[in-house]
């Protein structure tokens, strides 16, 4: 079923008894061509353009719980392309044009807002960094304005710039940054890839991975052994236990990262807004809600939930940065897990296991990517190459030395 | 969350510093392999369950601690000090 304007005036017009839902439930067939394991945004984006670019409609995606029920429905919900090494600055500038087609494409509204993102800086040395960085995404294509402490205050009249920790000297604009719909992102990739008969499997639990000499050959599940020619591993967080099931030991450590929103408010934060010195980013969503983040808890941790410190150092950096909110109630607050790598950036791989294939270590990532994640794995999965803009995504970068550390901070996982 | 230093007695986890897994305790021989620096550098177990971690008593007594820990609870099992863990060798 075609969503449109028309459609909705037809429905309204009928009683709304047209309506279909948006997926199939189907039971697993016994053998697939591929099996895709994770139903986040980025296993669905993978199913659709395996199905769209590479004509493979035979496909299951196995979810053990509810599709989006994972990360892409527990992010800030921000989309940016402003990297700055090469490896990374292709790959999000290509994420960023797929999100800017991706409601015609989907024919599905993702409410892509591209309210434009702006990054602060507290210091002449991080003025120095930014400009480079600008530079190197203009250099990609892509935008980026700087601005002086005037230029910041022309948007963002609000913030505390005389504050006494970190002086805001200016800005690091994005115009082409902005938000999505988290959720619709998911439900648009899920109804496109359905619409294209790939098989979305809800509640199937994968717990075992066959391998026989040296190949896949299909995956044992809470429903049932099901075959198939290619296995994708895309479960974010729970790469680890995963990958373990084919014998392998990732460069992953999994942390929580604690998100948060307030009660709806009318319009007063515009942009997206990244305050580094602070560890705190915020936007407002159309609904009204101010949300926020953070940095990591810190510690390896699988539970969805975090502790009370980052909860307070996040309230303390709002509050630094934009007192205007400290009336604001929090609504409520979430975690989702991580999957942090040594050197912040993620995997799109082939694994040791012929057929088997990897996709992880987003880190905080991982939103912006879903669309050319997904593109570059489908690419994986189908041709048996790495994509181009995702080549230096690779699984031995870590023993070869070639590391792809944005933030240059070091091997420690929970450093990114 | 709260963390018992063998030293100091039960303190808030403002107070510790994460290191990483207790990897870091293994550290290769001089001559070890390429592969074996990626192990202890970079590749993890990151059990959902009981892990073994390194924490730091940063803002206390400055001891390296092994924290036995259940990272879906957050259920705190044992805390060591590293230099009774590796007392005799590794």
């Amino acid at each position: 079923m075609r969503y449109s304007g028309l459609r909705v005036i037809r429905e309204g017009l009928f009683g709304n008894k047209g309506w279909r839902p948006a997926w199939r439930e189907p039971e697993p067939k016994a053998e697939y061509d591929v099996v895709i394991i994770g139903g986040g945004g980025h296993g669905l984006s993978t199913a659709y353009y395996l199905a769209k670019n590479h004509g493979i409609t035979n496909v299951a995606v196995l979810e053990k719980g509810y599709l989006g029920g994972g990360n892409v429905g527990r992010n800030t919900t921000i989309v940016r392309a402003n990297y700055f090494l090469q490896g990374n600055s292709e790959f999000y500038s290509h994420s960023l044009k797929l999100w800017e087609g991706l409601e015609a494409e989907l024919n599905y509204n993702v409410m892509h807002s591209q309210r434009g993102l702006i990054n602060l800086f507290h210091s002449d040395g991080q003025r120095d960094a930014f400009v480079r960085r600008g530079n190197s995404m203009v250099n990609q294509g892509d935008d980026a304005i700087l601005l002086d402490r005037e230029g910041v205050r022309e948007h963002l009249p609000y913030l505390d710039f005389e504050q006494t920790r970190f002086p805001i000297y200016g800005g690091l604009y994005h115009p082409r940054g902005g938000t999505a719909r988290h959720d619709a992102v998911a439900w648009g990739y899920a109804r496109g890839a359905d619409s294209r008969g790939v098989d979305l499997i809800q509640n199937c639990e994968v717990t075992g991975i066959d391998i026989e000499h040296g190949r896949v050959r299909g995956v044992q599940t809470s429903r049932g052994p099901i075959r198939a020619k290619k296995v994708a591993m895309i479960v974010a967080g729970r790469s680890g236990q995963v990958a373990a099931m084919a014998g392998m030991r990732l460069p992953v450590e999994s942390h929580i990262l604690q998100a948060f929103v307030t009660e709806g408010l009318k319009p007063c934060i515009d942009h997206v807004i990244s305050f580094g010195m602070g560890h705190f980013y915020i936007s407002q969503s159309d609904k009204g809600g101010l949300v926020f983040g953070g940095d990591l808890d810190f510690y390896a941790s699988y539970a969805q939930r975090g502790n009370l410190p980052m909860v307070e150092h996040v309230m303390e950096a709002g509050m630094t940065l934009m007192p205007m909110i400290g009336r604001a109630k929090v609504l409520r607050s979430w975690g989702g897990i991580m999957d942090m790598t040594p050197d912040g950036s993620p995997i799109i791989d082939k694994t040791p296991v012929e057929g088997l294939f990897l996709d992880c270590g987003w880190n905080y990532g991982g939103f912006k990517a879903v669309p050319a994640s997904g593109w570059c794995m489908a690419h994986l999965v189908a041709t048996g190459e790495s994509h181009a803009v995702a080549r230096r995504f690779t699984l031995d970068r870590f023993a070869t030395g070639h590391l792809l550390d944005e933030e240059g901070t070091g091997s420690q996982h929970n450093l990114h | 969350m709260r963390i018992t230093c063998p030293l100091c007695g039960e303190r808030d986890r403002r107070e510790f510093y994460y290191y990483g897994a207790d990897d870091y305790l293994r550290r290769p021989g001089e001559g070890a392999a390429p592969e074996a620096w990626d192990s202890y550098l970079h590749l993890r177990d990151n059990p959902a369950g009981i892990t073994r971690d390194l924490w730091h008593h940063e803002m206390g007594c400055s001891a390296w601690l092994v924290v036995e820990r259940s990272t879906i609870t957050h259920e705190i099992r044992s805390v060591k000090l590293v230099s009774d863990v590796q007392e005799g060798g590794k």
